[in-house]
């Protein structure tokens, strides 16, 4: 399958790593020569190592890059890709950029919110699944899309039900439990 | 040391090379109306409280933080500029929680006072109620999130001055807060030497001593400049 | 020097391997292709992948080049990839038949999306192998920096670029020549060279595009204005949405560095630069440059107030270039053919081509490369090919959410900075979003309002707390429930949120409200409820004396 766009949900973990994956935080820290400038990049890899930037760790890369607790935070929690709490074990994404917006994203969006019974961008979403808004991945010509695990899934059939739901299907997304 | 001449509401001023075009206002005997700046401390340019409209047309500066350069011609107090400015404390009232009779810093807020000083006195904004929290943690110290305006003064006195870096901004937009450490309790934040200086800077009754009650805060601003000018230019001033 | 050209057309499958393709099966056909052509041993066939054929909403598309010239096919199952191995080989009846299966998947290489495209830019993106250097070197990549570094100084790259009247298309349209020579003119002391591949606007991939599909394209483009304004530092800041761009960019540089494109004394001379690329993480706002610059330095991606421009404080304080990836890679272009050249295209305040993202209800849609000054009817409708149902095109949206809905009774206006902006909208960054009857104004000004609440920094009150009050109001017009008010309201809210924003991503927070507001005033009149259902406006007081409004008690 078609790895493509992290998003939200995936982040850049592929794209980021120049090498081997490191093993520890103090690695990662090393491999930049705690550089004040390498704070976002390392963490991103500290979120590649936990699937999540958790609180001991963000205290770990402040002590070691010698900076402030309170700007480890305040840049952790500035951008949207990082997570400050552990992520679900499954994550799908859609895009409510203009074009899938008006190729019927919302639409789009309030089906996944029923059929997984989730919210909207709400990180603990069902307990396993959880679904976040995106705003554009740069495949507005195949509006409009999602991303499932890390799976771009393009030109979804807003309008036409049954075909959208066994595309979801498809795509992994599980149906309500209890049909 | 070299200076610049620039005109303020039509009226000529010098003022040193380097200085702001708040500097130069005041030169002129202007006072613009300021809430995020404070002498002694680096101008962020947030409250657009200051902004003024050159002469020339294009786009409004933030006084606090556009230097004055030669020949420039600027107005303060265009009809214009007093609408926008009086929205601005509209917004700022519409986005907290601030409820002047029952606060400690009620009576010597430079908030209220702005508001007074741009002629507000109702916001036509919805006010949002957000869901904020007192911290209370310090032993000296709490912090009341609803009233602050983050204005990152305490931010700016805490690094610049101080040194310890104690507080920073987390979070963007309107979901913007003042965080201590790791978004941690103030009172476990070991960074803190409790010296106090963000309580003084505060324009608010957001940072307070414990032992102040209604309108019993009386901050002392200043002390930003002071500190920087005794560190800077061994200057004195024994207050 | 002469530009070396690919030799005489060869029997080759282009497949396209960006994204978009990918996604919609390209890897799979790609593969498909390389198992049957080892299969069957063909000689003479190669199957070669390549960035993005343009014609993106019907992938996964594959050029089939032979001497009798290009066939392209659309949406190709992998079942397919022996009638296209048979296709691409020489004339028989084999070819034929096979030619026959896939007529449904052809697409007429004649129509105007492609006839009417005008590619500089793009001139070799879907010809090279973006993850071959030596692919990109027979194409002639580097061949102007060899050039430059030999023969021209810093200031007549300049004078170059000056002439061709290239703007900056990240969005402002910033005299590019200009901008160059601002840096280069700095006090002596180190400079630094930055491109823009942020790329937030939702509907845009243009930049995506060039990154996936020629980066070396770009890489030689920034070596060339490093030169020419004194640096020797360059980098590149990528959102990390676009993971294959991120790998593909590394890996040029990388690849660029062992042929000593980059590095120490580049082509013996002696002029040295390192590109290093930074990944964001998810935060629109670090688009705008003064916020990008902090970003690179590892902080919150907050805006500073300018001046001072990062042309003359920029990165840790030294002079600093930025430009986006489309205005560097019109740069190689513009040196071989010469910057008249580059102006003769275009309009006289908008010189060269454009790349816009045709996107939304058009059926259509993909990457377009034409002069600037065609008018928007010829793209969206001509090369667009409307609205897929056949009905009537009722906007345009440009310049994502900074710019504005154009409506279709304006679509004859040209493509350039000015006319877009004499719109109420923009040229943005490219993205081009078309719209439907069914779209309602009022509705898109929400979305948008939406998406700058969730990307304010927060650091400003108008566009912190003045987008939140602008959204809350565009619910009301939503939910018809405003009142004659709130319109007023509205207005006098966009113009002060507008002039007294800090950075541009407030200052042109208002504008998706304001140009549907001046060319679709009545959906938000029908929005008003019936005055006499209307409730007082809130009123509260605040007072000096501590006199208050009613906080809930
Ligand atoms: C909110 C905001 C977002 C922006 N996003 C981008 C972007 O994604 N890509 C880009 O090239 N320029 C973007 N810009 C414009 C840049 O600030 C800057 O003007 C541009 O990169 C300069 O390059 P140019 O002269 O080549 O256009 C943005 C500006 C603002 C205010
Ligand atoms: S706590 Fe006070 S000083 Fe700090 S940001 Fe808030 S209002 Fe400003
Ligand atoms: S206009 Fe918005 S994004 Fe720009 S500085 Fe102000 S709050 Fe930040
Ligand atoms: S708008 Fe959804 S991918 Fe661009
Ligand atoms: S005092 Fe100048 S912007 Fe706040």
């Amino acid at each position: 399958m078609t790895v493509t766009p992290a998003s939200a949900a995936t982040t850049t973990a592929t794209a980021t790593a120049t090498t081997a994956a490191p093993a520890s935080l103090a690695q990662v820290v090393r491999r930049h020569g705690a550089r004040a400038d390498a704070l976002i990049e390392v963490l991103h890899q500290v979120q590649e190592l936990h699937g999540y930037l958790p609180p001991e760790a963000l205290r770990e890369v402040a002590t070691l890059m010698r900076l402030p607790l309170s700007r480890v935070y305040g840049v952790a929690s500035f951008y949207h890709l990082f997570r400050l709490e552990p992520p679900t074990a499954h994550r799908c994404a859609v895009c409510l950029g203009t074009a899938c917006f008006v190729r019927g994203g919302a639409q789009l969006a309030r089906r996944l919110e029923s059929r997984l019974g989730v919210e909207l961008d709400d990180p603990a979403g069902n307990g396993t699944w959880a679904v976040q808004h995106v705003s554009c991945l740069g495949a507005c010509g195949q509006a409009p899309v999602v991303v499932v695990d890390g799976v771009l899934v393009t030109k979804l059939p807003v309008d036409q039900p049954e075909e959208l739901e066994e595309r979801l299907d498809a795509a992994g997304l599980p149906r309500p439990a209890t049909a | 040391m070299s200076v610049v001449t620039l005109r303020v509401n039509g009226q000529e001023v010098a003022v040193p090379a380097g200085a702001s075009l708040l500097e130069a206002a005041r030169a002129a005997g202007v006072e613009l109306p300021t809430l995020c700046h404070l002498e002694g401390l680096t101008p962020v340019g947030a409250c657009r409280l200051c902004l003024v409209a050159p002469e020339a047309g294009g786009r409004l500066l933030p006084a606090c933080a556009t230097e004055a350069a030669e020949g420039m011609a600027i107005r303060t107090d265009t009809e214009e500029l007093q609408r926008y400015r009086r929205m601005a404390v509209e917004l700022f009232f519409a986005e907290g929680n601030h409820v002047c009779a029952f606060c400690v810093a009620n009576g010597d807020c430079e908030l209220q006072d702005v508001a007074v000083a741009v002629g507000m006195d109702h916001s036509r904004f919805p006010y949002r109620y957000p869901h904020r929290h007192v911290d209370a943690s310090h032993p000296q110290f709490a912090l009341d999130h609803h009233r602050c305006i983050l204005c990152t003064r305490c931010v700016r006195v805490c690094d610049e001055i101080e040194g310890a870096h104690v507080w920073d901004v987390a979070m963007r937009g309107s979901q913007c807060t003042i965080i201590a450490g790791l978004d941690e309790p103030w009172g476990d934040v070991e960074a803190c030497t409790s010296c106090g200086k963000c309580v003084d800077v505060c324009p608010t009754g957001a940072l307070f001593r414990k032992e102040d009650t209604t309108a019993e805060k009386h901050p002392h601003a200043e002390r930003a400049e002071l500190l920087r000018r005794a560190r800077e230019q061994h200057q004195w001033s024994n207050q | 020097m002469p530009v070396p050209q690919p030799e005489s057309p060869a029997r080759q499958l282009r497949c396209c391997g960006a994204s978009g393709c990918r996604s919609a099966g390209g890897d799979a056909l790609l593969a498909a292709l390389r198992t049957a052509c080892d299969a069957d041993a063909t000689e003479g066939l190669t199957i070669k992948p390549v960035g993005c054929l343009r014609l993106c909403g019907r992938g996964p598309l594959v050029a089939c080049d032979g001497p009798e010239g290009t066939r392209l096919y659309g949406a190709v199952p992998p079942e397919r990839a022996a009638d296209l191995l048979a296709a691409a080989r020489e004339q028989g009846a084999e070819a034929g038949g096979a030619r026959a299966a896939l007529e449904s998947h052809r697409l007429d290489l004649e129509h105007p999306f492609f006839r009417l495209q005008r590619p500089v830019v793009l001139e070799t993106c879907g010809q090279v192998d973006p993850e071959s250097i030596d692919d990109a070197l027979a194409h002639g990549a580097y061949g102007q920096l060899r050039r430059v570094l030999a023969e021209l100084t810093p200031k007549q790259v300049r004078d170059e670029v000056r002439r061709s009247g290239l703007r900056g298309r990240g969005g402002a349209g910033y005299p590019t020549g200009l901008k160059w020579d601002t840096v280069a003119l700095q006090p002596p002391g180190p400079r630094t060279v930055v491109c823009n591949a942020d790329e937030g606007d939702p509907g845009a991939f243009m930049d995506r595009s060039v990154l996936e599909s020629d980066p070396h394209r770009l890489i030689e483009g920034m070596a060339i204005a490093a030169y020419a304004v004194g640096a020797d530092r360059g980098y590149v800041y990528v959102r990390a949405e676009y993971p294959l761009a991120i790998e593909r960019l590394r890996l040029a540089l990388q690849q660029a560095r062992r042929k000593g494109v980059l590095g120490r004394g580049i082509f013996g001379s002696d002029f040295s630069l390192t590109i290093e690329v930074r990944v964001g993480a998810g935060a629109y706002v670090c688009g705008e440059e003064t916020a990008l610059l902090l970003s690179i330095q590892g902080q919150r991606g907050m805006p500073r107030p300018r001046p001072p421009y990062p042309a003359q404080s920029g990165l840790w304080g030294a002079p600093t270039l930025i430009n986006n990836v489309e205005t560097f890679s019109a740069v190689p272009a513009i040196l071989r053919e010469g910057g008249d050249w580059y102006a003769a295209m275009g309009t006289e305040g908008s010189r060269g081509t454009k790349v816009f993202a045709l996107s939304g209800a058009v059926r259509h849609t993909g990457l377009v490369e034409v002069p600037m000054g065609m008018p928007l009817r010829t793209v969206v409708e001509e090369m667009g090919g409307g609205v897929p149902d056949g009905s009537a095109v009722k906007a345009v949206q440009t310049g994502g959410p900074s710019g504005g809905c154009i409506p279709e009774e304006r679509l004859d206006t040209p493509v350039d900075y000015e006319s877009l902006l004499q719109l109420g909208s923009m040229m943005g960054s490219g993205g081009m979003v078309v719209m439907g009857e069914t779209t309602s104004m009022p509705v898109v000004a929400r979305h948008f309002m939406r998406f700058s609440v969730n990307e304010s920094c927060g650091k400003c009150v108008p566009c912190r707390a003045g987008t939140v009050q602008l959204a809350e109001l565009l619910d009301r017009f939503v939910e018809h429930r405003a009142e004659a008010a709130d319109l007023e309201r509205l207005e006098e809210l966009c113009g002060m949120v507008r002039a007294t924003s800090l950075c541009g991503l407030g200052q042109a927070a208002p504008n998706p409200v304001l140009s549907t507001l001046r060319w679709f005033r009545h959906e938000y009149e029908a929005a008003l409820r019936e005055p006499s259902h209307c409730e007082p406006p809130d009123t509260c007081t605040v007072g000096p004396d501590g006199e208050t409004r009613g906080y809930a008690p």
